[in-house]
């Protein structure tokens, strides 16, 4: 039974990874999970210089899912590069960084300083609607997205990954404009926008009043707008959205996922991600299914 | 060393107006959880996907007590367990009081109180001669008082005057001119803003447990921060992970 999937050149053990954001740069999740067992780790999203995110609360539980709106704290490219590289390079696992910028230029000086540093692909987040400046300013607007893509791919050594936004009228206008731009891979989805008031005391829950969903109540709406991707490029995409079990991975590979990342499942069940590994590979042997290739896009 | 475990209930009680008490039996949580750490509890109901983070109130053996306050669905659901009920759970976590042998005050208001009675029995088994709790309650629902008086000598500060001082905790403290060498406290943010400026006024090690809207409860998401004095070794920015940093810190690490 093969569970090897392909992105872009890069080999991945299993289409397994967590979603940017969820996991840290996986020391803390390490406890409980084998980081060997995954295809994939991806670091949570970080700039050229350390920002502060956005004050609290950050965190709304809704019905369903949840909200965030963290908005993108981290400790800035240099510590990535002396801290959590390295330590996931410990790891037999392929390193993802998702990088986010105010602007092209601080997205560039991300990519450029990870030229040399032991990283198998680049996730570029031009999605997350919890900033004000850059994010998914870049996300919404097609002729934004392809030239923010052709710059990245300009300076990138590893293959490069957009990070799709959910929040727009066609999603596939995005997808196509990130290919026509000279990405190699898609992952989609972001969080959806949305606000949460606590009536009692007649306020926002968030602090930054709106936040992004996640979590299996957006599920659906994930598989959909993978499913119409699938159909309208030819790179590969990475799906998520809401998955908190092998059966929703299942689900995003049929409609056309080649890869699939478990984000706020790991909230729910710290061991989600391997569980999902095991899954997978059970509903491989129930079906027959000598080739986790052959299910990628089989329900058209 | 964190555990996901799932434990069953020994008992559980209604101790006060939507105040609940539950013993949990657990494989390893209790061994190695301290006073001043929370557990994560997940209910059963998935469409509320977050655990729940709950402070330790008590450690024997085997068990762990928590005592918490229903303030909503997933606290509601819990609170409708009973002995026998399986219940899932993630544990010890965070980073519990440091305990000290000097005279020590604990100072605490409403749902803050449950950790100060590990923490008081703790500082008695650990040799500090006088311990005192000054806790502040809404009213005449003085849950946990009879476990703190076991271990120290206690004063309550009610709001509607119903017991003890009408007023706050602060109140209290005035009224018996009350001091130690070492303050460890727990409660809502106001109280713990005085308690700190108590503590620095006096010169004096305060120890205080904070509280946040978490998600993962490990470290990982960056949910519950809380702001720090200096920048932080972990974020680089003046952030501290409640969760993980704490929830116990050295109060002048903290703004409030």
């Amino acid at each position: 039974m093969n569970t090897k999937v392909n992105l872009a050149g890069v080999e991945l053990k299993n289409p397994v990874m967590e979603a940017s954001g969820t996991f840290g740069s996986g020391m803390e999740y390490g406890e409980f999970v084998d980081l060997n067992k995954l295809g994939a780790v991806v670091t949570k999203g970080v700039a050229n210089v350390p920002w502060p995110g956005n004050p609290v609360p950050r965190i709304a539980e809704v019905y369903g899912g949840m909200l965030n709106a963290i908005g993108l704290q981290n400790p800035g490219i240099e510590v990535l590069c002396e801290r959590d590289i390295p330590f996931l390079k410990q790891f037999d696992t392929k390193v993802i960084v998702n990088i986010c910028g105010k602007t092209i230029e601080d997205y560039i000086e991300v990519v450029e300083r990870l030229g040399d540093e032991p990283v198998d692909l680049l996730e570029i987040n031009i999605s997350c609607p919890n900033v004000k400046e850059g994010g998914i300013a870049f996300g919404q607007d097609p002729k934004a997205v392809e030239a923010i893509t052709r710059e990245v791919k300009k300076y990138a050594k590893q293959p490069v990954i957009m990070k799709l936004s959910p929040n727009v009228t066609d999603i596939v206008v995005m997808a196509k404009a990130a290919e026509a731009g000279g990405a190699d891979i898609l992952s989609l989805i972001n969080t959806i926008t949305g606000m949460k008031i606590d009536i009692e005391r007649q306020t926002f829950v968030l602090a930054n009043k709106t936040g992004g969903m996640s979590g299996p109540a957006i599920k659906p709406v994930a598989v959909r707008m993978v499913y119409q991707v699938a159909q309208a490029v030819k790179i590969p995409i990475i799906g998520m959205g809401g998955i908190m079990t092998a059966e929703d991975a299942i689900e995003f590979i049929l409609a056309g996922a080649t890869a699939v990342a478990v984000g706020t499942a790991n909230f729910r069940n710290p061991t989600a991600t391997v569980e999902c590994v095991k899954g997978i590979e059970e509903y491989m042997k129930r079906h027959g299914v000598e080739d986790i290739k052959d299910l990628v896009g089989m329900v058209k | 060393m964190k555990y996901k475990e799932i434990a069953s209930i020994c008992s559980q009680e209604c101790i006060a107006p939507d105040i609940y008490s539950m013993w949990i039996k657990t494989e390893n949580i209790a061994k190695e959880a301290t006073a001043g750490q929370f557990v994560s509890l997940y209910g059963k109901d998935a469409s509320r996907l977050l655990p729940r983070p709950i402070s330790i109130c008590e450690i024997c053996n085997d068990r762990i007590r928590i005592v918490y306050r229903v303030v909503g669905a997933g606290t509601e659901e819990i609170s409708r367990y009973v002995q026998g009920d399986e219940i899932e759970l993630l544990g010890p976590l965070g980073n519990g009081f440091s305990l000290r042998k000097e005279n020590a005050m604990l100072i605490a208001g409403g749902i803050g109180v449950p950790p100060m009675v590990e923490l008081a029995k703790k500082l008695k088994e650990n040799g500090t001669e006088q311990i005192i709790s000054v806790i502040g309650y809404r009213d005449r629902n003085l849950f946990l008082k009879e476990e703190l008086e076991k271990y120290s000598t206690i004063f309550v500060a009610t709001e509607d005057g119903s017991a003890g001082t009408k007023g706050n905790v602060m109140d209290a403290i005035r009224e018996h001119k009350l001091m130690a060498e070492v303050i460890y406290s727990c409660g809502p943010k106001p109280m713990l803003r005085a308690v700190k400026e108590f503590g620095i006024e006096n010169e004096i090690e305060t120890q205080i447990s904070m509280e946040e809207r978490m998600a993962c409860g490990i470290g990982a998401c960056l949910g519950c921060v809380c702001q720090s004095a200096e920048v932080d070794e972990h974020s680089h920015v003046h952030n501290k992970r409640v969760c993980k940093d704490g929830p116990v810190f050295d109060a002048r690490e903290v703004e409030l």
